[in-house]
């Protein structure tokens, strides 16, 4: 769901500084792109100019909730493209802040797999165009984990031997979507009585957890600190790029898939040029880019089939078929649940 | 006169302007959204409401108050504990050795907060220095689970705000005078009993000012609970930062950040008070 380098703390005190300095964009350049650091290849601005002659200003913002607050505070203006993940797509549509997509002038939406273009919250792209997509699921050490942890419960209910091992993700809608996908219920669930229910499992799990952690769990599994930790797939590679014992299981019971996305925004001067930049990164050799380098699944078809065969042996979960990714549910945005889910986290964050 | 009277508001107004336009002005926006009502995308609804602040009085929140105020009023008390005999100490020392032997007591501040924090989760894991040592001094059994506990979390808090604590008490006792003392022992007073009967009551509005400070200063840290404590102590700082960057929602985020602020002020305020009173009392003394 983010881009990988960066802890937790290190991006909330950049958040902190980029509001404090984001006053107003004015910029020279064609447009301003604001993306999660290290999301796209460093030297995209040249690739891009080769290409179309346009000069582009890349911005980074640490987490979407950064980029969203500059956003409602400008009411859209200062960018051309912002990279969210889908929920937060899906507000941005809601409070009318996006353009709809101009289909002619992005040709390489063909690239995609028919599955990116039927997500429940955008489907046929009318404003949002899929960048990655993933799910997020169990990532462990086999040479410490006795058989394949397969269930929720193997991390909510851990065996003795691997109990203070395991990690968790600390984000509302993933700590919580443990609970739900383990109970059976919708990553969406909005009745607060489940939702209880999940915060009680997960209020018992605590007891078993070395920590929960959102941005080094890869490296605990790698130091040997933990056994089993709570894990994005793309995040998982990164753990097994550096220990081969090292894997990903999706759970029986589900996972949640995950999709961050480009969109234009409406108050955006330059549309035509941003619909120009999004069929460049729709090529297949520049989507896959993200896929090679960041490890995360490209939802585009020509980019994925151009991937190195090695590529998906290092890495299994690379080779999920989209079929698989499209049974899961997407996360959606929750509307007034999300008080529900906040108090939810508080009280298992705040129970001994 | 009328120059005389101006000239000292004029010399504080760069400070002043600076403090209202990037500090006071701030606050005030961001606390004027716990009157609100967060919108359904997360937005702020500006509908007038007092929602929020019964929020912050719900006893889940309250419970996570009365648990940072315990954590950090156990850091104060460490801190003080460690600080005075070091400050007591620089005091003692050969005037011209004192200015070196602070700067040591300072010198971690010339280093990232973050990557302070950070040395002490390499130094606490379960395959970190400290588990290392122990081991080669022939410790067999399962390695030490030190890191992602609340000792973890106040230890980090009590190194990191140990300098301010040193320096306030230093700046006390460095200011008393030693004739007081001799004038103590002349009396016939050991060593041990001038200390608690003179030397400690003159310094404790040193010791006041480094522990309202400590205090203050981690009861609303989120930086080291979500570090050294692994997400698994929830602060008021880390439960404000979740409302902001989380949960998205502001208002309530805002009444929190407001219930913090008021607790800041009231104490910072009663710390001020005692030590105008005591240092009033000291000069009617002297007179």
């Amino acid at each position: 769901m983010k881009a990988r380098n960066g802890k937790v703390a290190l991006r909330a005190a950049a958040a902190v500084i980029a509001m404090s300095l984001t006053a107003g964009t004015a910029s020279a350049a064609d447009l301003v792109i604001s993306n999660w650091d290290g999301y796209m290849a460093k030297d995209i601005a040249e690739s891009f100019k080769a290409a179309t002659g346009l000069e582009i200003e890349v911005v980074n913002h640490a987490t979407n909730e950064e980029i969203m607050g500059k956003l409602m505070a400008s009411g859209g203006k200062g960018y051309d493209i912002v990279f969210v993940s889908s929920p937060f797509a899906e507000v941005l549509n809601a409070q009318g802040l996006v353009e709809p997509l101009d289909k002619s002038a992005i040709p390489n939406l063909a690239n995609l797999y028919p599955e990116a273009a039927a997500l429940a919250y955008d489907p046929g792209n009318a404003f949002s165009v899929p960048y990655t997509w993933g799910t997020t699921g169990l990532c462990y050490r086999s040479d410490k984990v006795s058989g394949t942890p397969d269930s929720w419960m193997s991390l909510l209910q851990p065996a003795d031997d691997i109990k203070g091992k395991t990690t968790m993700l600390a984000t509302d809608r993933w700590l919580m979507g443990a609970g739900l996908l383990a109970k059976g219920y919708s990553v969406n669930e909005a009745d607060p009585a489940k939702i209880n229910e999940a915060r009680d499992l997960l209020i018992e799990a605590k007891k078993t957890l070395l920590a929960y952690d959102d941005t080094t769990f890869y490296s605990k599994l790698v130091s040997g600190e933990a056994s089993l930790v709570h894990a994005w797939d793309g995040w998982c590679n990164y753990g097994i790029s550096e220990n081969k014992d090292i894997k990903f299981v999706v759970p029986k019971e589900g996972s949640d898939l995950w999709v961050d996305t480009m969109v234009v925004l409406k108050g955006s001067e330059n549309k035509d040029n941003a619909m120009k930049f999004i069929n460049f990164i729709l090529d297949a050799k520049n989507h896959a880019w993200a896929a090679e380098n960041i490890l995360y699944k490209v939802p585009n078809k020509a980019a994925m089939e151009s991937l190195p065969a090695a590529l998906g042996e290092q890495y299994p979960n690379m080779k999920m078929p989209p079929a698989e990714l499209a049974k899961y549910e997407l996360l959606r945005d929750l509307g007034p649940a999300q008080k529900d889910y906040s108090r939810a986290v508080s009280e298992i964050k705040a129970a001994n | 006169m009328s120059f005389n009277a101006t000239r000292p508001n004029l010399l504080a107004a760069p400070g002043v302007a600076w403090l209202m336009a990037f500090m006071v002005v701030p606050c005030l926006l961001v606390l004027s959204y716990a009157f609100f009502q967060r919108g359904v995308w997360g937005g702020i609804d500006y509908t007038f409401t007092l929602e929020n602040f019964a929020r912050v009085a719900d006893p889940l929140y309250a419970r996570i108050f009365l648990n940072s105020a315990r954590i950090a009023l156990t850091t104060t008390v460490i801190a003080i504990l460690i600080a005075y005999p070091a400050a007591y100490a620089i005091s003692r020392a050969p005037r011209l050795r004192q200015p070196i032997l602070l700067f040591f007591a300072v010198l971690p501040f010339w280093s990232n907060y973050l990557i302070r924090t950070y040395a002490w989760i390499v130094l606490l894991n379960r395959e970190g220095l400290v588990n290392n040592l122990i081991r080669s001094l022939g410790y067999t059994g399962e390695p030490l689970s030190l890191l992602y506990t609340e000792g973890a979390v106040i230890t980090g808090l009590v190194y990191n705000y140990l300098p301010f604590v040193i320096l306030a008490i230093y700046s006390t006792l460095s200011r008393l005078n030693p004739e007081l003392m001799e004038a103590s022992r002349d009396l016939g007073a050991g060593p041990v009993r001038t200390f608690w009967r003179v030397t400690l009551p003159l310094t404790l509005p040193g010791v006041a000012a480094g522990g309202v400070f400590v205090f203050v200063l981690s009861i609303g840290n989120f930086v080291t609970p979500a570090l050294l404590g692994g997400g698994r102590f929830q602060m008021v700082g880390n439960l404000v930062y979740d409302q902001f960057l989380t949960a998205n929602d502001w208002p309530f985020g805002a009444a929190l950040g407001m219930a913090l602020i008021a607790t800041m002020i009231v104490l910072l305020f009663a710390q001020a008070r005692a030590t105008a009173h005591a240092s009033g009392e000291g000069r009617g003394e002297a007179a």
